[in-house]
């Protein structure tokens, strides 16, 4: 273990009294950034993207991870590969396009080859170096130093000393299951991405993302537009439960009243959406059995892998990850995930359930950025008003999903990476 | 049958503009056909994707459009309350394709949205499929085409482009 910084206790948690409180320093203070940076983002498994996003050998996108520039592409022999977008000669990014499909990257600098491994594959001028210069490692684009994947799901490491991508998500593979399992076939992104931003810090974000608490005022016109049309809901009252999953990931499990298109059907979806529903229900028994299926298609999952990736089974499937630019400024990017095997109207239902709740132009993600930000602006005040109360349901066994347990489950983690505690 | 103008073209647009920067939304919606859409896409994919497949910012059947409109006009619609200032300005208006009484229209869009001391800036293609009625021009499809890449900057397209 390196030495931590110093920092004065930033989560104080007093059983007997039943109050978990986390000081407004860490959404606002650089110095806690850059110790985040250090201990959580250079050292925590990342997510990178999904094995969808490359269908084809030379597929590729580009993404920024934990501040690196990234290319995620899949090679001549249709393996997957997580490169350094650097050119090992001198430093440029050798792919300045956001995704395509290339048999090769050229860099413009100064013409430098790469396959699509990170392979070099000519040097303009090689006679000026010495034989065989092209094949050694310093002539390659450097691989990330860990690059594994979990049911279609992709991540990186920038630790080469980390535990295995499945050691480490744990008691998040369960989550993972259920939700990569509502198709036999796979699952897809679909095409699109929401790329937006938040003024407020990162974190806020992790906690908005399960938080089972700010539904009845926050998302209130998304709860009038549910209710303004009968054919909207089923008689299914929002009740659940919240999962501290280990290494600080955490789940909140609860049933609702809206549709999902795996697989709880509401009036509004039709006839012929009822025949489809029960089908895909039917398969889910016949592949799981009656809890398991059950599970899967009637359940919501809002899910948070530690320390920056979201996925939200709800009344449809968000993947959203997030990174800090300053203390008060994130970058996110949100996409839809589905089934490769869901017939088009199944995938319009599911786009529209997608866009009436998510996203920076739906009917209530809005509304989140607008409560995050207003948090960050109200931290102007930590001087005299320093702490968050994170102590709902403490004392419960357990814990319901819209207590605060998740986000609890949360902050141990990070206090526990972060401070050392 | 007269063709239509560019200038008629431009003086319903520019009267959508000023409906939505006095949040006349209501009176905003009028504009539209019943079976009217409104887009406003992900900037990643082709500026004419279609909605059934892809993850759009914005894809609003005439009943969302509706939904929407009835969102932002209460107070807990908590991003656009208080309500934003707005700017839409339109531009660069063509008339593309003309069929019967259907038209294909095309503009470049600048919107600035204030609110709490921050100012962004919306800009893009407004693409308009527009139904010459007796009560004069209906919107049948709006589709608002951002040139920036996604929302970077602006962090929301909570008002109506």
């Amino acid at each position: 273990m390196q030495a931590y910084r110093k920092f004065e206790p930033l989560v104080v948690v007093d059983k007997t009294r039943q109050t978990y409180n986390v000081s407004r320093r860490v959404f606002v203070d650089p110095e806690v950034l850059a110790a985040e940076q250090e201990e959580i983002f250079e050292r925590c498994w990342l997510y990178l993207g999904h094995e969808s996003e490359l269908p084809k050998m030379g597929d590729f996108v580009t993404r920024r991870v934990a501040g690196r520039q990234i290319i995620f592409s899949r090679d001549a022999q249709g393996k997957l590969n997580a490169l350094l977008n650097a050119c090992p000669h001198r430093g440029a990014m050798v792919c300045r396009e956001r995704q395509g499909n290339a048999k090769s990257f050229q860099c413009f600098y100064h013409g430098w080859i790469f396959a699509l491994d990170g392979a070099c594959r000519d040097i303009p001028g090689a006679d000026s170096y010495p034989e065989g210069f092209k094949d050694k490692p310093e002539a390659r684009l450097q691989s990330v130093a860990r690059f594994e994947s979990y049911r279609g799901f992709a991540f990186l490491c920038f630790d080469p000393d980390a535990v295995s991508l499945e050691t480490y998500l744990g008691g998040a593979k369960e989550y993972i299951d259920l939700v990569a399992d509502h198709s036999e076939v796979g699952m897809t992104i679909v095409g699109g991405t929401q790329e937006y931003s938040i003024k407020a810090n990162w974190k806020l974000l992790c906690e908005n993302s399960f938080d089972g608490y700010h539904a009845a005022t926050n998302h209130a016109t998304y709860l009038d537009y549910l209710k303004d049309r009968a054919d909207n809901l089923v008689p299914i009252a929002l009740n659940g439960i919240a999962r501290d999953l280990g290494n600080g990931h955490a789940v909140a499990e609860y049933r609702a009243p809206w549709g999902r298109p795996v697989a709880q059907w509401i009036p509004a979806w039709g006839e012929e959406g009822k025949q489809d529903l029960e089908a895909i229900y039917q398969r889910l028994v016949e592949r799981f059995g009656v809890e398991r299926a059950d599970r899967i298609a009637r359940t919501n999952r809002n899910l948070l892998i530690f320390p920056n990736l979201v996925i939200n089974d709800i009344m449809a499937i968000t993947v959203r990850s997030f990174y800090p630019v300053a203390p008060d400024h994130m970058l996110i990017n949100a996409w839809a995930l589905a089934p490769v095997d869901e017939n088009a109207h199944r995938r319009h239902d599911r786009l529209t359930n997608f866009l009436e709740f998510l996203g920076p132009g739906g009917f209530a993600t809005p509304d989140d950025i607008e409560a995050l930000e207003q948090c960050q602006r109200g931290y102007a005040n930590n001087k005299e008003t320093c702490w968050n109360n994170l102590s709902k349901g403490m004392a419960k066994e357990v814990p319901s999903y819209d207590d605060e347990a998740q986000m609890r489950a949360y902050w141990n983690e990070w206090n526990r990476r972060v401070v050392g505690a | 049958m007269t063709r239509v103008t560019r200038q008629e073209v431009e003086d319903f647009l520019f009267m959508e503009a000023d409906l939505l920067d006095e949040w006349r939304l209501p009176e905003w919606l009028t504009l539209f056909t019943e079976d009217a859409h409104y887009y406003v896409p992900s900037t990643d994919v082709a500026h004419d994707a279609p909605p059934d497949n892809n993850l759009f910012y914005v894809a609003d059947d005439r009943y969302r459009l509706e939904q929407r409109v009835k969102r932002l006009m209460k107070r807990t619609a908590h991003v656009e309350f208080p309500h934003s200032k707005t700017r839409h300005l339109v531009s660069n208006v063509r008339i593309r394709a003309e069929s019967g009484d259907d038209l294909d229209v095309s503009t470049a869009f600048i919107t600035y949205r204030t609110n709490h001391g921050t100012t962004n800036v919306y800009f893009g293609t407004g693409y308009y499929k527009l139904v010459v009625t007796s009560g004069g021009f209906k919107i049948r499809e709006k589709r608002a085409v951002l040139a920036s890449e996604g929302l970077r900057d602006q962090g929301r397209v909570s008002i109506i482009l």
